[in-house]
Protein backbone atom coordinates (compact mmCIF):
# COMPACT_ATOMS: atom_id res chain seq x y z
CA UNK A 1 0.00 0.00 0.00
CA UNK A 2 1.37 3.17 -1.21
CA UNK A 3 2.25 6.17 1.81
CA UNK A 4 -0.01 8.61 -0.07
CA UNK A 5 -2.96 5.98 -0.32
CA UNK A 6 -2.43 4.86 3.60
CA UNK A 7 -1.88 8.50 4.62
CA UNK A 8 -5.82 9.50 3.27
CA UNK A 9 -6.97 6.19 4.88
CA UNK A 10 -5.72 6.69 8.19
CA UNK A 11 -7.16 10.82 8.37
CA UNK A 12 -10.15 9.33 6.61
CA UNK A 13 -10.54 6.68 9.75
CA UNK A 14 -9.57 9.36 12.64
CA UNK A 15 -12.85 11.51 11.11
CA UNK A 16 -15.06 8.41 10.99
CA UNK A 17 -14.17 7.62 14.75
CA UNK A 18 -15.10 11.23 15.62
CA UNK A 19 -18.20 11.28 13.21
CA UNK A 20 -19.76 7.83 14.82
CA UNK A 21 -19.56 9.43 18.07
CA UNK A 22 -21.53 12.65 16.52
CA UNK A 23 -23.96 10.73 14.43
CA UNK A 24 -24.58 8.87 18.02
CA UNK A 25 -25.51 12.65 19.63
CA UNK A 26 -26.72 14.28 16.54
CA UNK A 27 -28.52 11.03 14.82
CA UNK A 28 -30.02 9.59 17.31
CA UNK A 29 -30.96 12.19 19.53
CA UNK A 30 -31.34 14.79 16.78
CA UNK A 31 -29.56 17.87 18.37
CA UNK A 32 -26.92 19.89 16.29
CA UNK A 33 -23.26 20.50 17.26
CA UNK A 34 -21.65 22.89 15.88
CA UNK A 35 -18.57 22.75 17.76
CA UNK A 36 -17.37 19.14 17.81
CA UNK A 37 -14.02 20.42 17.14
CA UNK A 38 -13.66 21.26 20.34
CA UNK A 39 -14.14 17.75 21.43
CA UNK A 40 -11.60 16.86 18.97
CA UNK A 41 -8.87 19.30 19.76
CA UNK A 42 -9.36 18.90 23.92
CA UNK A 43 -8.93 15.28 22.84
CA UNK A 44 -5.76 16.05 20.75
CA UNK A 45 -3.75 18.22 23.22
CA UNK A 46 -4.99 16.08 26.34
CA UNK A 47 -2.82 13.41 24.90
CA UNK A 48 -0.18 15.03 23.32
CA UNK A 49 0.77 17.19 26.29
CA UNK A 50 0.78 13.95 28.46
CA UNK A 51 2.65 12.14 25.89
CA UNK A 52 4.79 15.15 25.58
CA UNK A 53 5.56 16.80 28.59
CA UNK A 54 4.56 14.24 30.88
CA UNK A 55 6.23 10.71 28.85
CA UNK A 56 3.14 9.02 29.44
CA UNK A 57 1.82 5.71 27.78
CA UNK A 58 0.50 6.49 24.69
CA UNK A 59 -2.42 4.24 25.06
CA UNK A 60 -3.13 6.03 28.49
CA UNK A 61 -2.87 9.16 26.54
CA UNK A 62 -5.51 8.05 24.40
CA UNK A 63 -7.75 6.79 27.47
CA UNK A 64 -7.05 10.18 28.80
CA UNK A 65 -8.16 12.13 26.00
CA UNK A 66 -11.12 10.04 25.68
CA UNK A 67 -12.27 10.92 29.28
CA UNK A 68 -10.88 14.37 29.58
CA UNK A 69 -13.68 14.94 26.44
CA UNK A 70 -16.32 13.24 27.87
CA UNK A 71 -15.80 15.40 31.12
CA UNK A 72 -15.76 18.57 29.00
CA UNK A 73 -19.05 17.46 27.09
CA UNK A 74 -20.62 16.18 30.79
CA UNK A 75 -20.08 20.27 31.99
CA UNK A 76 -20.96 21.36 28.38
CA UNK A 77 -23.98 19.03 28.14
CA UNK A 78 -25.34 19.88 32.10
CA UNK A 79 -26.35 23.51 31.68
CA UNK A 80 -27.37 23.57 28.48
CA UNK A 81 -29.27 20.30 28.11
CA UNK A 82 -31.10 20.80 31.63
CA UNK A 83 -32.74 23.98 30.79
CA UNK A 84 -33.87 22.20 27.56
CA UNK A 85 -32.52 24.44 24.53
CA UNK A 86 -34.32 23.75 21.39
CA UNK A 87 -32.44 22.94 18.43
CA UNK A 88 -31.27 25.70 17.50
CA UNK A 89 -30.17 27.44 20.47
CA UNK A 90 -28.88 24.24 21.19
CA UNK A 91 -26.37 24.47 18.66
CA UNK A 92 -25.55 28.41 18.66
CA UNK A 93 -23.99 27.37 22.15
CA UNK A 94 -21.87 24.40 20.39
CA UNK A 95 -20.95 26.99 18.18
CA UNK A 96 -19.62 28.85 21.16
CA UNK A 97 -18.19 26.35 22.83
CA UNK A 98 -16.14 25.32 19.65
CA UNK A 99 -15.12 28.97 19.36
CA UNK A 100 -13.84 29.59 23.01
CA UNK A 101 -11.99 26.19 23.07
CA UNK A 102 -9.91 27.30 20.14
CA UNK A 103 -9.39 30.70 22.05
CA UNK A 104 -8.48 29.07 25.57
CA UNK A 105 -6.23 26.95 23.53
CA UNK A 106 -4.11 29.80 21.44
CA UNK A 107 -3.77 31.40 25.17
CA UNK A 108 -2.83 28.82 27.99
CA UNK A 109 0.62 28.45 28.71
CA UNK A 110 0.85 24.32 28.79
CA UNK A 111 -0.96 24.46 25.11
CA UNK A 112 2.02 26.89 24.33
CA UNK A 113 -0.62 28.85 22.59
CA UNK A 114 -0.64 29.62 18.46
CA UNK A 115 2.53 28.14 18.43
CA UNK A 116 1.29 24.73 18.91
CA UNK A 117 3.40 21.82 19.78
CA UNK A 118 5.82 20.80 17.92
CA UNK A 119 7.37 17.58 17.75
CA UNK A 120 5.21 15.16 19.03
CA UNK A 121 5.77 11.79 18.65
CA UNK A 122 4.54 9.54 16.48
CA UNK A 123 2.80 6.32 17.35
CA UNK A 124 -0.36 6.13 15.78
CA UNK A 125 -0.13 3.67 12.99
CA UNK A 126 -2.97 2.71 10.86
CA UNK A 127 -3.44 -0.81 12.05
CA UNK A 128 -3.98 0.94 15.61
CA UNK A 129 -6.40 3.76 13.99
CA UNK A 130 -8.11 0.44 12.89
CA UNK A 131 -8.86 -1.15 15.71
CA UNK A 132 -9.84 2.46 17.52
CA UNK A 133 -12.31 2.24 14.47
CA UNK A 134 -13.40 -1.11 14.90
CA UNK A 135 -14.01 -0.88 18.77
CA UNK A 136 -15.94 2.63 18.44
CA UNK A 137 -18.17 1.40 15.51
CA UNK A 138 -18.74 -1.75 17.88
CA UNK A 139 -19.78 0.46 20.59
CA UNK A 140 -22.23 2.17 18.97
CA UNK A 141 -23.68 -0.14 16.83
CA UNK A 142 -24.19 -1.82 19.88
CA UNK A 143 -25.88 1.00 21.34
CA UNK A 144 -28.20 1.51 18.70
CA UNK A 145 -30.01 -1.67 18.93
CA UNK A 146 -30.38 -1.65 22.70
CA UNK A 147 -32.97 -0.57 24.12
CA UNK A 148 -31.23 3.02 25.30
CA UNK A 149 -30.28 3.49 21.44
CA UNK A 150 -34.24 3.12 20.57
CA UNK A 151 -35.42 5.20 23.50
CA UNK A 152 -32.33 7.98 21.62
CA UNK A 153 -34.14 7.67 18.30
CA UNK A 154 -37.65 7.69 19.89
CA UNK A 155 -36.16 11.21 21.48
CA UNK A 156 -35.25 12.58 18.29
CA UNK A 157 -38.62 11.28 16.54
CA UNK A 158 -40.73 12.89 18.83
CA UNK A 159 -39.15 13.91 22.23
CA UNK A 160 -42.38 14.18 23.86
CA UNK A 161 -44.34 11.05 23.09
CA UNK A 162 -40.61 9.73 24.53
CA UNK A 163 -41.15 11.28 27.48
CA UNK A 164 -44.19 10.08 27.87
CA UNK A 165 -42.89 6.56 27.68
CA UNK A 166 -40.70 7.01 30.06
CA UNK A 167 -37.57 7.97 28.93
CA UNK A 168 -35.36 11.03 30.33
CA UNK A 169 -34.87 12.78 27.83
CA UNK A 170 -32.18 14.63 29.52
CA UNK A 171 -30.25 11.51 30.35
CA UNK A 172 -30.55 10.27 27.05
CA UNK A 173 -29.23 13.34 25.61
CA UNK A 174 -26.34 13.78 27.95
CA UNK A 175 -25.18 10.06 28.00
CA UNK A 176 -25.35 10.50 24.06
CA UNK A 177 -23.32 13.32 24.06
CA UNK A 178 -20.80 11.85 26.66
CA UNK A 179 -20.08 9.13 24.92
CA UNK A 180 -20.10 10.96 21.52
CA UNK A 181 -17.36 13.45 23.05
CA UNK A 182 -14.74 10.89 24.22
CA UNK A 183 -15.00 9.23 20.50
CA UNK A 184 -14.08 12.73 19.80
CA UNK A 185 -11.09 13.08 22.29
CA UNK A 186 -10.11 9.77 20.92
CA UNK A 187 -9.56 10.78 17.33
CA UNK A 188 -8.00 13.85 18.44
CA UNK A 189 -5.36 12.05 20.65
CA UNK A 190 -4.67 9.71 17.27
CA UNK A 191 -4.67 13.09 15.02
CA UNK A 192 -2.13 14.75 17.01
CA UNK A 193 0.68 11.32 17.70
CA UNK A 194 -0.47 11.09 13.45
CA UNK A 195 0.43 14.49 12.30
CA UNK A 196 3.04 15.51 15.41
CA UNK A 197 2.13 18.61 15.58
CA UNK A 198 -1.13 20.62 16.79
CA UNK A 199 -1.99 23.98 16.85
CA UNK A 200 -4.98 25.70 17.63
CA UNK A 201 -6.20 27.07 14.17
CA UNK A 202 -6.71 23.19 13.60
CA UNK A 203 -9.52 22.81 14.83
CA UNK A 204 -12.08 25.47 14.03
CA UNK A 205 -15.79 25.50 13.22
CA UNK A 206 -14.85 24.11 9.46
CA UNK A 207 -13.84 20.97 11.16
CA UNK A 208 -16.94 20.86 13.28
CA UNK A 209 -19.22 21.71 10.34
CA UNK A 210 -17.13 18.99 8.17
CA UNK A 211 -18.25 16.48 11.11
CA UNK A 212 -21.97 17.35 10.97
CA UNK A 213 -21.60 17.74 7.33
CA UNK A 214 -20.83 14.17 7.35
CA UNK A 215 -23.60 12.88 9.79
CA UNK A 216 -26.05 15.08 7.51
CA UNK A 217 -24.86 13.42 4.40
CA UNK A 218 -24.50 10.03 5.73
CA UNK A 219 -28.10 9.91 7.44
CA UNK A 220 -29.00 10.90 10.63
CA UNK A 221 -30.26 7.77 12.42
CA UNK A 222 -27.64 5.73 10.77
CA UNK A 223 -24.34 4.54 11.50
CA UNK A 224 -22.84 3.06 7.91
CA UNK A 225 -24.04 6.07 6.48
CA UNK A 226 -21.80 8.56 8.44
CA UNK A 227 -18.88 6.61 8.52
CA UNK A 228 -19.09 6.16 4.30
CA UNK A 229 -19.87 9.61 4.44
CA UNK A 230 -16.83 10.88 6.22
CA UNK A 231 -14.61 8.29 4.33
CA UNK A 232 -15.81 9.97 0.80
CA UNK A 233 -15.28 13.71 2.47
CA UNK A 234 -11.82 13.20 3.16
CA UNK A 235 -10.74 11.62 0.20
CA UNK A 236 -12.46 13.60 -2.57
CA UNK A 237 -10.52 16.85 -1.82
CA UNK A 238 -7.62 14.67 -1.54
CA UNK A 239 -8.13 12.26 -5.06
CA UNK A 240 -8.82 16.28 -6.51
CA UNK A 241 -5.80 17.78 -5.15
CA UNK A 242 -4.83 18.24 -9.31
CA UNK A 243 -7.93 20.82 -9.53
CA UNK A 244 -6.09 22.98 -6.69
CA UNK A 245 -8.57 25.14 -5.45
CA UNK A 246 -11.53 24.15 -7.41
CA UNK A 247 -11.62 20.89 -5.44
CA UNK A 248 -13.44 23.09 -2.45
CA UNK A 249 -16.22 23.97 -4.79
CA UNK A 250 -16.45 20.11 -5.69
CA UNK A 251 -16.84 19.40 -2.12
CA UNK A 252 -19.09 22.52 -1.77
CA UNK A 253 -21.41 20.53 -5.20
CA UNK A 254 -21.12 17.41 -3.79
CA UNK A 255 -22.52 18.68 -0.93
CA UNK A 256 -25.54 19.95 -2.41
CA UNK A 257 -25.97 17.57 -4.78
CA UNK A 258 -26.52 15.10 -1.54
CA UNK A 259 -29.15 17.75 -0.16
CA UNK A 260 -30.96 17.65 -3.18
CA UNK A 261 -31.40 14.26 -4.58
CA UNK A 262 -30.54 12.50 -1.20
CA UNK A 263 -32.05 14.50 1.72
CA UNK A 264 -32.44 12.12 3.92
CA UNK A 265 -28.70 11.46 3.39
CA UNK A 266 -26.80 8.16 2.03
CA UNK A 267 -28.53 6.05 4.45
CA UNK A 268 -31.34 7.96 5.62
CA UNK A 269 -32.04 6.02 8.61
CA UNK A 270 -31.17 2.71 7.54
CA UNK A 271 -28.13 0.76 7.78
CA UNK A 272 -26.00 -0.80 5.21
CA UNK A 273 -26.97 -5.00 5.51
CA UNK A 274 -27.10 -7.85 3.01
CA UNK A 275 -30.75 -7.57 2.19
CA UNK A 276 -30.22 -3.89 1.67
CA UNK A 277 -27.13 -4.54 -0.68
CA UNK A 278 -29.44 -6.89 -2.44
CA UNK A 279 -32.65 -4.85 -2.54
CA UNK A 280 -30.56 -2.06 -4.19
CA UNK A 281 -28.91 -4.02 -7.10
CA UNK A 282 -32.31 -5.45 -7.37
CA UNK A 283 -33.71 -1.74 -8.10
CA UNK A 284 -30.45 -1.10 -9.94
CA UNK A 285 -31.07 -4.04 -12.48
CA UNK A 286 -35.23 -2.79 -12.75
CA UNK A 287 -33.91 0.15 -13.59
CA UNK A 288 -31.53 -0.67 -16.16
CA UNK A 289 -34.53 -2.46 -17.93
CA UNK A 290 -37.02 0.03 -17.74
CA UNK B 1 -58.60 5.63 41.57
CA UNK B 2 -57.47 9.17 39.78
CA UNK B 3 -59.27 12.47 41.50
CA UNK B 4 -58.86 15.92 40.25
CA UNK B 5 -59.74 18.43 42.66
CA UNK B 6 -60.26 21.92 41.75
CA UNK B 7 -57.56 21.69 39.13
CA UNK B 8 -56.88 25.29 36.82
CA UNK B 9 -54.89 25.46 34.26
CA UNK B 10 -53.13 28.28 32.06
CA UNK B 11 -51.63 29.11 29.04
CA UNK B 12 -49.96 32.62 29.94
CA UNK B 13 -53.09 34.99 30.36
CA UNK B 14 -55.65 31.90 28.76
CA UNK B 15 -57.07 30.01 31.43
CA UNK B 16 -57.84 26.62 29.77
CA UNK B 17 -59.30 24.48 33.19
CA UNK B 18 -61.74 26.42 35.40
CA UNK B 19 -61.97 24.26 39.13
CA UNK B 20 -62.58 21.37 37.28
CA UNK B 21 -63.02 18.19 39.55
CA UNK B 22 -63.32 14.74 38.53
CA UNK B 23 -63.22 11.05 39.69
CA UNK B 24 -62.62 8.23 37.96
CA UNK B 25 -63.07 4.96 39.68
CA UNK B 26 -61.28 1.99 39.37
CA UNK B 27 -61.98 -0.25 36.77
CA UNK B 28 -64.70 2.54 34.89
CA UNK B 29 -64.64 3.77 31.50
CA UNK B 30 -65.26 7.77 31.82
CA UNK B 31 -65.76 9.96 28.72
CA UNK B 32 -64.80 13.48 28.69
CA UNK B 33 -66.62 15.24 25.61
CA UNK B 34 -66.67 18.49 24.44
CA UNK B 35 -66.15 20.41 21.18
CA UNK B 36 -63.12 22.27 20.11
CA UNK B 37 -61.17 24.36 21.98
CA UNK B 38 -63.40 22.82 25.75
CA UNK B 39 -60.10 22.48 27.19
CA UNK B 40 -60.08 18.16 26.82
CA UNK B 41 -56.67 17.81 25.05
CA UNK B 42 -55.43 20.48 27.73
CA UNK B 43 -57.24 17.81 30.60
CA UNK B 44 -55.41 15.05 29.16
CA UNK B 45 -51.61 16.45 28.40
CA UNK B 46 -52.13 18.15 32.07
CA UNK B 47 -53.11 14.38 33.63
CA UNK B 48 -49.61 13.13 31.63
CA UNK B 49 -47.65 15.93 33.42
CA UNK B 50 -46.62 17.37 30.00
CA UNK B 51 -48.57 20.77 31.93
CA UNK B 52 -48.24 22.05 35.10
CA UNK B 53 -51.64 23.12 37.10
CA UNK B 54 -52.12 26.77 38.12
CA UNK B 55 -53.97 25.54 40.99
CA UNK B 56 -55.44 21.95 42.39
CA UNK B 57 -54.56 18.89 42.83
CA UNK B 58 -54.41 15.34 40.75
CA UNK B 59 -54.43 12.44 43.14
CA UNK B 60 -53.52 9.00 41.89
CA UNK B 61 -54.32 6.11 44.18
CA UNK B 62 -54.41 8.29 46.64
CA UNK B 63 -50.91 10.07 45.71
CA UNK B 64 -49.73 13.05 43.92
CA UNK B 65 -48.45 12.68 40.97
CA UNK B 66 -44.69 13.52 39.76
CA UNK B 67 -43.78 16.75 38.26
CA UNK B 68 -41.59 15.32 35.68
CA UNK B 69 -43.46 14.15 32.82
CA UNK B 70 -41.06 10.89 32.48
CA UNK B 71 -42.24 9.61 35.55
CA UNK B 72 -45.59 9.70 35.06
CA UNK B 73 -45.65 6.38 33.22
CA UNK B 74 -44.40 4.74 36.20
CA UNK B 75 -46.83 5.39 38.23
CA UNK B 76 -49.28 3.45 35.99
CA UNK B 77 -51.16 6.08 33.50
CA UNK B 78 -50.44 6.58 29.85
CA UNK B 79 -51.84 8.91 27.82
CA UNK B 80 -52.32 8.18 24.27
CA UNK B 81 -51.85 11.51 22.31
CA UNK B 82 -53.84 13.29 19.92
CA UNK B 83 -52.58 12.17 16.36
CA UNK B 84 -50.66 9.15 18.03
CA UNK B 85 -47.32 10.65 17.87
CA UNK B 86 -45.75 7.71 16.77
CA UNK B 87 -41.98 7.39 16.22
CA UNK B 88 -42.12 7.91 12.40
CA UNK B 89 -39.08 5.88 11.28
CA UNK B 90 -39.74 3.13 14.16
CA UNK B 91 -41.28 -0.09 12.85
CA UNK B 92 -44.32 -1.20 14.29
CA UNK B 93 -42.49 -3.91 16.38
CA UNK B 94 -39.98 -0.89 17.65
CA UNK B 95 -42.72 1.27 18.24
CA UNK B 96 -44.69 -1.60 20.61
CA UNK B 97 -41.32 -2.32 22.49
CA UNK B 98 -40.56 1.57 23.36
CA UNK B 99 -43.79 1.26 25.43
CA UNK B 100 -42.52 -0.94 27.37
CA UNK B 101 -39.32 0.62 27.81
CA UNK B 102 -39.63 0.48 31.63
CA UNK B 103 -40.43 -2.83 31.89
CA UNK B 104 -37.35 -5.34 32.11
CA UNK B 105 -39.64 -9.06 32.12
CA UNK B 106 -38.75 -10.09 29.08
CA UNK B 107 -41.10 -12.70 28.77
CA UNK B 108 -43.71 -10.86 29.43
CA UNK B 109 -42.94 -8.31 27.41
CA UNK B 110 -42.94 -11.11 24.51
CA UNK B 111 -46.08 -12.64 25.54
CA UNK B 112 -47.94 -8.93 25.41
CA UNK B 113 -46.75 -8.13 21.88
CA UNK B 114 -48.77 -11.49 20.93
CA UNK B 115 -51.38 -10.61 22.79
CA UNK B 116 -51.72 -6.74 20.85
CA UNK B 117 -51.05 -8.65 17.93
CA UNK B 118 -54.60 -10.87 18.79
CA UNK B 119 -56.17 -7.34 19.90
CA UNK B 120 -55.46 -5.81 16.27
CA UNK B 121 -54.39 -8.99 13.73
CA UNK B 122 -53.76 -6.31 11.08
CA UNK B 123 -50.55 -5.22 13.11
CA UNK B 124 -48.86 -8.66 13.23
CA UNK B 125 -48.86 -8.23 9.08
CA UNK B 126 -47.16 -4.54 9.61
CA UNK B 127 -44.51 -6.02 12.00
CA UNK B 128 -41.85 -4.72 10.06
CA UNK B 129 -43.21 -1.86 8.31
CA UNK B 130 -42.26 1.64 9.55
CA UNK B 131 -44.46 3.29 11.39
CA UNK B 132 -44.93 6.61 9.11
CA UNK B 133 -46.27 4.36 6.41
CA UNK B 134 -49.45 3.26 7.77
CA UNK B 135 -52.87 4.30 7.29
CA UNK B 136 -54.20 6.54 10.35
CA UNK B 137 -56.13 3.58 11.65
CA UNK B 138 -53.44 1.24 11.71
CA UNK B 139 -51.27 4.32 13.70
CA UNK B 140 -54.24 4.71 16.03
CA UNK B 141 -54.24 0.99 16.55
CA UNK B 142 -50.66 0.95 17.55
CA UNK B 143 -50.50 3.93 19.06
CA UNK B 144 -52.84 2.21 21.55
CA UNK B 145 -50.61 -0.89 21.56
CA UNK B 146 -47.77 1.31 22.68
CA UNK B 147 -49.48 2.39 25.55
CA UNK B 148 -51.22 -0.54 26.30
CA UNK B 149 -47.29 -2.39 26.52
CA UNK B 150 -46.58 -0.55 29.24
CA UNK B 151 -49.19 -2.25 31.47
CA UNK B 152 -51.23 0.81 33.20
CA UNK B 153 -53.36 1.10 35.12
CA UNK B 154 -55.24 3.72 33.30
CA UNK B 155 -55.04 4.46 29.91
CA UNK B 156 -55.85 8.06 28.98
CA UNK B 157 -57.14 8.23 25.69
CA UNK B 158 -57.03 11.48 23.63
CA UNK B 159 -59.44 11.77 20.32
CA UNK B 160 -58.72 8.16 19.10
CA UNK B 161 -61.31 8.58 16.75
CA UNK B 162 -59.43 11.53 15.08
CA UNK B 163 -59.42 11.31 11.29
CA UNK B 164 -60.48 7.58 11.21
CA UNK B 165 -62.88 5.87 8.68
CA UNK B 166 -66.30 5.38 10.28
CA UNK B 167 -65.20 1.61 9.88
CA UNK B 168 -62.19 2.11 11.96
CA UNK B 169 -63.89 4.04 14.68
CA UNK B 170 -66.21 1.14 14.94
CA UNK B 171 -63.45 -1.29 15.48
CA UNK B 172 -61.00 1.24 17.82
CA UNK B 173 -64.31 1.42 20.21
CA UNK B 174 -65.09 -2.11 20.29
CA UNK B 175 -61.17 -2.60 20.98
CA UNK B 176 -61.74 0.25 23.72
CA UNK B 177 -64.49 -2.00 25.09
CA UNK B 178 -62.28 -5.27 24.94
CA UNK B 179 -59.05 -3.37 26.85
CA UNK B 180 -61.49 -2.28 29.78
CA UNK B 181 -62.88 -5.93 29.98
CA UNK B 182 -59.61 -6.67 31.04
CA UNK B 183 -59.30 -4.48 33.77
CA UNK B 184 -57.87 -1.41 32.82
CA UNK B 185 -59.29 1.95 33.55
CA UNK B 186 -59.73 4.38 30.59
CA UNK B 187 -60.53 8.03 30.12
CA UNK B 188 -61.72 8.87 26.87
CA UNK B 189 -60.93 12.36 25.48
CA UNK B 190 -63.83 12.45 22.57
CA UNK B 191 -65.62 14.61 19.93
CA UNK B 192 -67.42 11.92 18.64
CA UNK B 193 -69.92 12.36 21.55
CA UNK B 194 -72.94 9.60 20.79
CA UNK B 195 -70.22 7.01 20.68
CA UNK B 196 -68.37 7.93 23.59
CA UNK B 197 -71.04 8.57 25.69
CA UNK B 198 -72.72 5.30 24.42
CA UNK B 199 -69.28 3.26 26.19
CA UNK B 200 -68.83 5.13 28.89
CA UNK B 201 -70.20 4.17 32.71
CA UNK B 202 -69.32 7.98 33.24
CA UNK B 203 -68.75 11.24 31.54
CA UNK B 204 -68.92 15.00 31.84
CA UNK B 205 -68.76 17.70 29.39
CA UNK B 206 -66.36 20.01 29.09
CA UNK B 207 -67.10 23.47 27.81
CA UNK B 208 -64.55 26.77 27.32
CA UNK B 209 -62.72 24.67 30.17
CA UNK B 210 -65.83 24.69 32.52
CA UNK B 211 -67.40 21.00 33.48
CA UNK B 212 -70.76 21.98 31.73
CA UNK B 213 -73.16 18.48 32.85
CA UNK B 214 -71.80 15.22 34.74
CA UNK B 215 -73.42 12.19 34.74
CA UNK B 216 -73.17 8.29 33.38
CA UNK B 217 -73.29 8.15 29.77
CA UNK B 218 -76.61 7.23 29.84
CA UNK B 219 -77.96 10.36 31.54
CA UNK B 220 -75.95 12.98 29.38
CA UNK B 221 -76.90 10.40 26.65
CA UNK B 222 -80.71 11.42 27.63
CA UNK B 223 -79.69 15.18 28.55
CA UNK B 224 -81.45 18.10 26.35
CA UNK B 225 -78.55 20.11 26.39
CA UNK B 226 -76.07 17.51 25.58
CA UNK B 227 -78.44 16.39 22.68
CA UNK B 228 -78.58 19.74 21.22
CA UNK B 229 -75.14 20.76 21.51
CA UNK B 230 -73.25 17.46 20.54
CA UNK B 231 -75.50 14.63 19.46
CA UNK B 232 -77.45 17.03 16.88
CA UNK B 233 -80.72 16.36 18.13
CA UNK B 234 -83.15 18.57 17.07
CA UNK B 235 -86.18 19.22 19.65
Amino acid sequence: MSQYFSGILSLGLIYVIATVGLAIFTGFTGLFSLGHAAFFAIGAYTAAILTYFYGVNFYLALLAAAAASGLVGLLIGYPTLKAKLRTDYFAIATLGFGEATRVLLENLPITQGARGLPGIANYTSLPVILAVAAVVIWIAWNFTHSRHGRAAIAIREDFVAAEMMGVNIFLGRLRSLIFSAACGGIAGGLFAHYFCFIQPSMFTSYMSTQFTAAVVAGGMGSISGPVMAALIFISVPEILRIANIWRLVAYGLLLVLIMIFRPQGLMGYREISFAFVKNFLGRLGKGGKA
Amino acid sequence: MLSIRNLNVKYGEIHALHDISVEVGQGRVVAVVGANGAGKTTLMTTLAGLLSPASGEILFEGKALPKEAYKILGCGICLVPERRRLYANLTVRENLLMGAYLRKDKAGIAADLERMYDLFPIMRERVKQYAGTLSGGEQQMVAIARGLMSRPKILLLDEPSLGLAPIMVQTMFKAIKDINAEGVTVLLAEQNAFQALDMADEAFVLETGHVLVAGTGKELLDNPLVQKAYLGVKH
